[in-house]
C-alpha cells in the first residue's frame, strides 16, 4: 500500500497503462492514507466512494486499452474547484452545503482523461490566505516540520491542502489556484512543484472567483514531469471564460528534454530584498549555479517596479473580490442568517458567513473603489500593473525565464503571523509580480533550511512559454537532487 | 429667436424647464447579454435562468455577439459616433434582484457615443435633439412583494436581459418634446428592430431629468423622475414635476438633486433617495471580460443592412406619393403603419390609399382600441376596396358603408358589395327610371325646382335613397341636369 503512495503521478501512469497495478489498487491505497493523515486536516471532504467508482470504470477502460492521459490517476481537488453533486464551499461558512450542478472546466478536462476524484482539499477561505489558516474548515498542518521540533506549522497557502496531500501522499496530485502565489508559496513550503501557467492558459470556469485579472487554476505535484502531465490536462481554450486564450496546448512533457544549453536565465536584482534570510540568498546562488553548470547563460537584469508589486496587488486582487463576493448575500444559496429586513438579512449574513480576513479584504477593496479613492487607489495600482508588465517585458529582451527565490522564509508556525497581516502579505512578495504580468511561474523544491524546512526556488517564464520554463524546471530539480521527504508523524 | 411659448408662468414670472431623458431599451435577442438563457417575455416565473443568470459561484459572464451588433444598429440609426473599442464596467450595488451583486454595464467607454435625433412636433415642426451616448447593460430581475404575506419572491427571467441605454443631452423644453423623442426613438428602434418598444411590458421605459431656470440663465437643480413606463405618463410626471419645482422655488426653497418616482394613479412624483442616499456604485471594469473592440469593417457590414428609416421614409412619401407631410409623419410614425400603408397603396392611387389608412382605417382603429396587428381589416382587403371605388362598381360613400362591415366581421369588400347587392347602378336607363319615379311622385318640388336649380340637390338625394345609394353619383347628376336645364337667367 505504501509502495504504491510512494509512485509519482508519471510512474503510476505508466504502471496503470502497463497493466502492472489497477486504479482500484492505486485508488484503495490513497483512500487508507488519506483516512490515516486526518490530523493534517487537507481534506474538507473525502469521496472514497466516489473515488472507487471512478477507479472502476478507469480499469475498464484500461483493460480495453482505451484510457485518457491521467486514467485512474487519484487527484485531490482544491475546494475551489465546483464539483458536480460534489459540496464545494471554498472552505466559507457562507456556501455552507452549497453543492453545485454544474463541473469546472478544469476538473471537468480532468475527468474527461480518466482521473479520479479522491476529496476536496482545504484552502483559505475564498483563497485569500498564505497559510491556510483563514478557512472555515480550520487549519492545514504542514506534514514538515522542524528538525527536532514539534511545533506544528502551516503549509502555505491559499492552497495549503493542495500541498500537504501532495507532500504527504495522500494525493498523487492536486489542483491548486494561484491569484498571488496560492500555488508556488505552499509548494515551496512542502518540498512539492507548483506550477502557476500563464493567465488564460486554464479556463476560470467553475472556479470560486477571487480576484478575476489574477486568478489561475494550476496543478501542485511531486516532480515537475508530473506537473507537465496535469497541466497538458488542465490547460486549455474554454468558449465559457473569455479571458482563456484560444491557443493550442502542447505536449509539455515532451518539452522536458533536459538540455538547456544556450538558454539566458535572468537574475532580477531587485529580488534580493531586505531582511531575506541568508540561507534563501545562498540558494539562489546555488540555483543559479546549477543552472549555469547545466549550459544556460547567466543574464544581470532590473525588474524596477518589484517593490510596487505587492501594495498594487493589496489594491487590484481586494477590489476585485470586493465585487465577486457581493453576490454571497443570502438570497440565493449558502448560510442565510435571518434579519428585520433585507439590509439587516445582507448584514448579518455577510458578518456571520465571513472569516476577518475576507471582511478585511472586501472592506480594503471597497475602500479602494469609492469615489474620491478611486484613482488614487485603484487607478494608480493599474498603472504600476502596466509598469511591472513592461519590466517583464524588457527583462525578457534579455533573457528567456528568470530564476528567483519563491518565498523569503521557509514555513512558519500555524498562529505566529495570524495577527499580522502585513507580514503575512510579505509571504507574496516573490509571487505576485508574475501574478500581475500574468506571467507563468512555477516553484521547485531546491533545498533544506538550516533547520530542515522545505525551500524553493522560482522561474517565471514568458507569456504561454511553460515548454521553456518546464524544462528549465526539470534541469533545476535535477540538479537539486530534492529527495528529503517528511517524516509521517501523523500516521497514528 | 428663444421660443418663449413653452415657459410656465409662475407667481414671480416665466420659467423654462430643461430635460434629457435616458431610455431603457431591451434589445431584441434570442439570449441574454452574457448567457446563454432565453429572453422570451411573460414565461413562468424563474424558467428562464441560466448559472450565469442566478450567478451561482465561478459563473463567468461571455458577451452575446447579436446584442452587440444590435447596438451598433441602433448606434448607426441614431446617426451616432460607434466606438470600435468599449468597455464594460461593474456597477455595484446590493439587491435581491441583481443576483451578482453588480450590474454589468458601460462607464466610461460606451459602445456608442454622440448621435442625433430629429423629433416630430405635434404642430408638425422638427427639432434636433443630441445623443449623449448608447451603451450596453444588463437588466437586473423582478423583486415580487404581493406573493406572500411576510416575504418577497424574486424572479430571475429578466436578470441579465440586454437593455441599451439611450441618453440624450438636456435639450427638451417642454413636455410634448419629451414625448415626442421617445416615440421618435421607439420608432427609430422598432424600424431597426432593435427593441419592440413595448413600454407596457416594460421592454422600454425612461428615467427623466427635469430642472427649471429662469430663461437665459444657468441650468437649475435637476431631479431624476425613474423608470416611467409610458408616454402619457411621461408628459404627466414633467408637468407636475416643473410645477412643483417653480413652485418650492418661488416659496423661497431650493431643489436639492434626487431621484423620485412617478406615482400615476395620483399624478404626482414622490421623493425616493436623496443626493446624500445616492448609492456609490464602484464602477470599475470588469475583469471577467475583455473590452469589447470590432473592426470598421463590422460596422459597415452592419450598416448595409439596414433599413429606411422614419425620417428617410418621410421624404419619401411627400416625394414619390404627394403625400402632405403631415399624412408622411403619421404613416412613419411607426414601422408597421408606414408598412401598411405602402401595401394599400401599390399599384393605386397613393393619395387615395393615405386617406383611407389614416382616416378611416385608424379612426376604426382607434375607436375599438385595436392595432394594425390586431385589426380585423388587413391592407389587401383595404386595397381591394379602393380598387371597387376607382373602378365604380360602388361609390365613395357605400364604400364607407362596405369598410365598416369589413371592420366587423373582417369579409372581403368584394364578398360584402355582392351579397348586400351594393354594386353601384350605372345602368343609365334604370338610374333615369328612377329620377322619373321621383319627379312623379313630387310635382311640387319638380315646380321648385324649375324656378330655382339648386333644388336639384333635393332630387339627388331621393334619387340616391331611392337606389339605395348605389345609383352612380355622377350619372344622377348628369341627367338631373338634362331635366332641369339652367334657366336663360343664371
Amino acid at each position: 500500500m505504501t509502495e504504491l503512495t510512494k509512485l509519482n503521478l508519471a510512474e503510476a501512469r505508466d504502471k496503470l497503462v502497463a497493466k502492472e497495478i489497477t486504479a482500484q489498487e492505486l485508488t484503495q491505497a490513497y483512500v487508507s492514507a488519506i483516512e490515516a493523515a486526518r490530523p493534517l486536516n487537507a481534506y474538507v471532504l473525502e469521496t472514497a466512494d466516489k473515488a472507487i467508482e471512478m477507479a472502476k470504470a478507469s480499469d475498464a477502460r484500461l483493460q480495453k486499452g482505451e484510457g485518457g492521459a491521467l486514467e485512474g490517476v487519484p487527484l485531490g481537488i482544491k475546494d475551489l474547484f465546483c464539483t458536480k453533486d460534489v459540496r464545494t464551499t471554498a472552505c466559507s461558512h457562507i456556501l455552507d452545503g452549497y453543492v453545485p450542478a454544474y463541473e469546472s472546466t478544469v476538473t471537468a478536462n480532468l475527468w474527461a482523461d480518466g482521473a479520479v476524484l479522491l476529496g476536496k482539499l482545504n484552502n483559505d477561505e475564498f483563497a485569500m490566505g498564505s497559510s491556510n489558516e483563514t478557512s472555515y474548515e480550520g487549519a492545514v498542518v504542514n506534514p514538515w516540520r522542524r528538525e527536532g521540533d514539534d511545533t506544528q506549522l502551516v503549509p502555505g497557502g491559499s492552497s495549503g491542502g493542495s500541498s500537504a496531500a501532495v507532500a504527504a501522499e495522500i494525493a498523487l496530485a492536486t489542483t491548486a489556484t494561484d491569484t498571488g502565489g496560492s500555488i508556488r508559496q505552499p509548494a515551496a513550503f512542502t518540498g512539492t512543484v507548483g506550477l502557476k501557467p500563464t493567465y488564460g492558459r486554464c479556463s476560470r470556469w467553475g472556479v470560486v472567483a477571487f480576484a478575476s485579472s489574477l486568478d489561475q487554476p494550476g496543478p501542485i505535484t511531486r516532480t515537475v514531469r508530473d506537473a507537465a502531465v496535469m497541466l497538458k490536462s488542465m490547460a486549455g481554450f474554454d468558449p465559457k471564460d473569455t479571458t482563456s486564450v484560444d491557443a493550442p496546448v502542447p505536449d509539455y512533457e515532451t518539452a522536458l528534454t533536459g538540455d538547456i544549453r544556450g538558454l539566458k536565465v535572468g537574475i532580477p536584482k531587485e529580488y534580493r530584498v531586505d531582511g531575506m534570510a541568508a540561507e534563501i540568498d545562498s540558494l539562489w546562488q546555488q540555483g543559479i549555479d546549477w543552472l549555469k553548470q547545466a549550459g544556460a547563460e547567466i543574464v544581470d537584469v532590473s525588474l524596477p517596479h518589484t517593490k510596487y508589486a505587492l501594495p498594487a496587488y493589496y489594491i487590484v486582487a481586494p477590489a476585485e473580490a470586493s465585487s465577486n463576493l457581493a453576490r454571497y448575500d443570502g438570497v440565493r444559496y449558502g448560510l442565510r442568517v435571518d434579519g428585520e429586513n433585507i439590509s439587516d438579512m445582507y448584514e448579518q449574513t455577510r458578518a456571520a458567513g465571513f472569516g476577518d480576513e475576507v471582511k478585511r479584504r472586501v472592506m480594503v477593496g471597497t475602500y479602494v473603489l469609492s469615489a474620491g479613492y478611486y484613482d488614487a487607489y485603484y487607478i494608480k495600482a493599474q498603472k504600476v500593473r502596466t509598469l511591472i508588465a513592461q519590466d517583464f517585458a524588457q527583462a525578457y529582451e534579455k533573457c528567456d525565464v528568470l530564476l528567483t527565490p519563491t518565498t523569503p522564509t521557509p514555513a512558519f508556525g500555524i498562529g505566529e503571523k495570524l495577527d499580522d497581516p502585513l507580514s503575512m502579505y510579505l509571504n507574496d512578495v516573490f509571487t505576485v509580480p508574475a501574478n500581475l504580468a500574468g506571467l507563468p511561474g512555477i516553484s521547485v523544491p531546491a533545498g533544506l533550511s538550516a533547520n530542515g524546512l522545505p525551500l524553493g526556488l522560482q522561474l517565471i517564464g514568458k507569456t504561454f512559454d511553460e515548454e521553456t520554463l518546464l524544462r528549465a524546471a526539470g534541469v533545476l530539480e535535477e540538479a537539486a537532487a530534492f529527495t528529503a521527504a517528511p517524516e509521517a508523524w501523523w500516521r497514528a | 429667436m428663444t421660443d418663449t411659448s413653452n415657459y410656465i408662468e409662475g407667481l414671480t414670472g416665466s420659467w423654462e424647464i430643461v430635460m434629457g431623458l435616458e431610455i431603457h431599451a431591451q434589445v431584441v435577442s434570442n439570449s441574454k447579454l452574457f448567457s446563454g438563457a432565453p429572453t422570451e417575455f411573460g414565461a413562468e416565473q424563474n424558467t428562464q435562468v441560466s448559472l450565469v443568470d442566478a450567478a451561482l459561484p465561478g459563473m463567468l459572464p461571455v458577451i452575446n455577439e447579436k446584442c452587440v451588433e444590435q447596438a451598433v444598429r441602433t448606434g448607426l440609426g441614431l446617426k451616432a459616433q460607434v466606438n470600435l473599442r468599449s468597455v464594460f464596467d461593474r456597477k455595484n450595488y446590493f439587491y435581491p434582484d441583481l443576483p451578482q451583486g453588480y450590474q454589468i454595464s458601460q462607464f466610461k467607454d460606451p459602445i456608442i457615443g454622440e448621435g442625433l435625433v430629429e423629433i416630430d412636433l405635434p404642430d408638425g415642426s422638427t427639432k434636433d435633439v443630441r445623443i449623449e451616448r448608447l451603451h450596453l447593460e444588463q437588466d437586473a430581475g423582478k423583486s415580487l412583494h404581493d406573493q406572500h404575506p411576510s416575504m418577497s419572491f424574486v424572479d430571475l427571467n429578466r436578470s441579465g436581459v440586454a437593455l441599451m441605454e439611450i441618453v440624450s443631452m438636456p435639450d427638451m423644453r417642454c413636455a410634448e418634446e419629451a414625448q415626442a423623442y421617445v416615440k421618435k426613438i421607439r420608432a427609430i428602434l422598432r424600424y431597426l428592430g432593435t427593441c419592440d418598444g413595448n413600454m407596457e411590458q416594460g421592454s422600454m421605459r425612461a428615467d427623466v431629468n427635469v430642472s427649471v431656470r429662469r430663461p437665459g440663465e444657468e441650468l437649475g437643480t435637476r431631479c431624476e423622475i425613474k423608470n416611467v413606463n409610458s408616454i402619457r405618463f411621461i408628459g404627466q410626471a414633467i408637468e407636475y414635476e416643473a410645477r412643483r419645482q417653480v413652485e418650492v422655488i418661488e416659496d423661497g426653497g431650493t431643489i436639492t438633486q434626487e431621484t423620485r418616482l412617478f406615482d400615476s394613479k395620483a399624478g404626482v412624483t414622490r421623493s425616493m433617495r436623496s443626493k446624500e442616499e445616492a448609492h456609490d456604485y464602484r464602477y470599475f471594469p470588469d475583469p471577467d471580460l475583455l473590452p469589447l473592440v470590432f473592426t470598421q469593417e463590422y460596422v459597415d457590414a452592419i450598416a448595409a443592412t439596414l433599413p429606411e428609416l422614419p425620417d428617410d421614409k418621410k421624404a419619401r412619401f411627400v416625394s414619390d406619393y404627394g403625400l402632405s407631410i403631415y399624412d408622411a409623419g403619421v404613416l412613419v410614425s411607426e414601422k408597421v403603419r408606414a408598412e401598411f400603408f405602402e401595401d394599400v397603396a401599390k399599384g393605386r392611387d397613393a393619395k387615395m390609399a393615405s386617406n383611407w389608412v389614416t382616416g378611416d382605417f385608424f379612426g376604426a382603429l382607434n375607436k375599438a382600441g385595436l392595432t394594425i396587428e390586431t385589426s380585423p381589416v388587413n391592407a389587401k382587403q383595404l386595397g381591394e376596396l379602393i380598387d371597387l371605388i376607382k373602378d365604380d362598381t360602388i361609390s365613395g360613400r357605400i364604400a364607407k358603408d362596405v369598410f365598416e362591415i369589413m371592420f366587423e366581421t373582417g369579409d372581403d369588400p368584394a364578398k360584402i358589395v355582392d351579397e348586400k347587392g351594393l354594386r353601384q347602378v350605372t345602368d343609365l336607363s334604370a338610374i333615369e327610371a328612377a329620377i322619373d319615379e321621383v319627379m312623379a311622385a313630387n310635382p311640387d318640388k319638380v315646380q321648385q325646382a324649375i324656378e330655382k336649380p339648386k333644388m336639384v340637390g333635393w332630387f339627388v338625394g331621393q334619387v340616391m335613397k331611392a337606389t339605395s345609394g348605389k345609383a352612380n353619383p355622377q350619372a344622377v347628376n348628369k341627367l338631373l341636369a338634362a331635366k332641369f336645364p339652367p334657366s336663360a337667367e343664371d
